[in-house]
């Protein structure tokens, strides 16, 4: 429990900081690989990121975002190379990070419920977490759906709330995989108001995206990840306007990076 | 023919006029299996949430034999928690042998293998859902294991009453622990063996009735409380 409060306290006293203060940066990777069932999913990636930017991981389904994104979470481990967030371990640092799956976890309990679980878990005190989550319901426009078994929202508003479960923790970095995928264009526009809500706290954004028109919208830097390899990682605006590789450009320009 | 319908009115008069001594069988019947169910409901869900949750060594044996042991002959059981219970027994000192404890005892060894096995699969389904939720939030094996057993609170309890309905009509063992003893240790299903045999249809048809009733009662209700939480929570 003393870890706990710990953990309390130094989230308090960041969240006084200016937005560029982040803890759990740079991100350093090197030379991560993964493999399952003889296919080398993640190849030899590297590079480090730091704060002060979303980073978008782009690339065509099947290139290994999803899977890098649970390596930098340390819900798995890599075969090879090392991860470090600001010195510390993934599964040291999964604690002070946010992530949302593409099919968002719901509890089977009301929309609140899901809220201080998740807040109940991290060890907030029980007088706390009801507004608290009251108060990612509002950051997420979700206060009328309260009492609402999270189960029968819609895909739209059960990823809103998975992203205000992420918010309620007061992350300091959110990962994001494919947050607005098999979502029709008023969701998508609703779940990137919100990813833009929760960086202006002050959280780092990472999150992975094929919708090259997310990418454009939402991304101050790209990183284009095609077959398990990491093939460009620049400024969004360079990659845009001038994609080094062949892949990267078939792939903004309609076509499939084969 | 005449005889049978005698025997149904008769039976309905027991019922209607509250008889004593079929009230006393009927509570404890309640009593011996309630009491083994909820033995083997706390022995048993924590037990059917550790296996479903975790992995380890031989794991699979586990799920094995407890799915094998959901299939005990009840008088296979009773003649064993005879043997240890009996004077000469290793358990023969505490003097339990043909007493409502003896019937728990053999009542439990025949349920919690039920509710462990249910609520394994149960649990670790939830598991396969819930796991990288749970990991994401960090959060501990008490935590998890606290989180997938209410979430599964209605599928578990469906898992409990199949144990009461294995226990409430089951006659084997508490037959061969309890003896059926007038007052002491007879229960519903012993009395029909034994007033069946006697040739009084009346009491034995009485008591059948409400055993046929309770067994429907638990399974609409595991029915309802499937359906609620189907409703509810998908």
């Amino acid at each position: 429990m003393a870890e706990v409060r710990a953990t309390h306290d130094r989230r308090a006293a960041s969240t006084d900081q200016a937005p560029a203060a982040h803890p759990l940066m740079p991100l350093e990777v090197h030379g991560v690989g993964f493999a399952a069932g003889g296919k080398q999913i993640i190849d030899n990636v590297s590079f480090t990121i730091r704060g002060g930017a979303r980073t978008v991981i782009l690339g065509p389904n099947g290139s290994g975002k999803s899977l890098l994104l649970r390596l930098l979470h340390g819900l798995l481990a890599p075969a090879s190379g090392r991860i470090s967030w600001a010195g510390l371990s993934p599964a040291r640092a999964r604690r002070r990070q946010g992530m949302v799956f593409q099919r968002p976890v719901m509890l089977r309990r009301s929309t609140l419920a899901n809220l201080t679980h998740a807040l109940a878990v991290h060890g907030m005190p029980r007088a706390q977490r009801r507004e608290q989550a009251r108060r990612a319901l509002a950051v997420a426009g979700l206060e009328d759906r309260a009492r609402q078994p999270a189960r029968t929202l819609s895909g739209g508003e059960q990823q809103r709330l998975a992203i205000a479960r992420a918010w309620a923790l007061e992350p300091e970095v959110l990962l994001l995989d494919e947050p607005t995928a098999n979502l029709d264009p008023e969701a998508t526009a609703a779940i990137e108001a919100l990813v833009r809500a929760v960086e202006a706290r002050g959280t780092r954004i990472i999150m992975t995206t094929h919708d090259i028109g997310q990418a454009r919208r939402l991304a101050t830097e790209v990183m284009f990840l095609h077959r398990g390899r990491l093939l460009e990682h620049d400024a969004a605006h360079a990659f845009f306007a001038g994609p080094a590789t062949p892949a990267a450009a078939s792939f903004i320009g309609g076509g499939l990076p084969l | 023919m005449n005889d049978f319908s005698a025997a149904f009115a008769m039976a309905a008069q027991l019922v209607l006029s509250l008889d004593p001594e079929l009230v006393e069988i009927v509570l404890l019947s309640l009593y011996v299996s309630l009491s083994s169910v909820a033995l083997a409901a706390l022995f048993g869900l924590p037990l059917g949430a550790t296996v479903g949750m975790l992995r380890f060594p031989g794991r699979r044996a586990v799920i094995v034999m407890m799915n094998a042991l959901m299939g005990l002959p009840p008088v296979v059981v009773g003649l064993v928690v005879y043997m240890l219970l009996s004077r000469a027994g290793p358990l023969g000192e505490f003097g339990l042998l043909f007493t409502p404890t003896a019937m728990i005892i053999a009542q439990f060894i025949l349920v919690a293998p039920i509710v462990s096995a249910l609520s394994r699969q149960v649990v670790e389904d939830l598991h396969e859902e819930y796991g990288e939720h749970l990991r994401s939030l960090d959060a501990g094996p008490l935590d998890s294991v606290a989180t997938l057993l209410w979430d599964g609170r209605f599928r578990l309890l469906t898992a409990v009453l199949a144990g009461f309905g294995r226990a409430i009509a089951e006659v084997g063992a508490v037959l061969i622990v309890g003896g059926n003893i007038l007052h002491h240790t007879r229960v519903m299903t012993t009395t029909i063996a034994l007033e069946t045999s006697k040739g009084n249809l009346a009491l034995a048809l009485a008591l059948g009735m409400i055993l046929i009733v309770l067994a429907a009662a638990v399974n609409a209700a595991a029915s309802i409380l499937a359906g609620m939480g189907e409703r509810q929570h998908g």
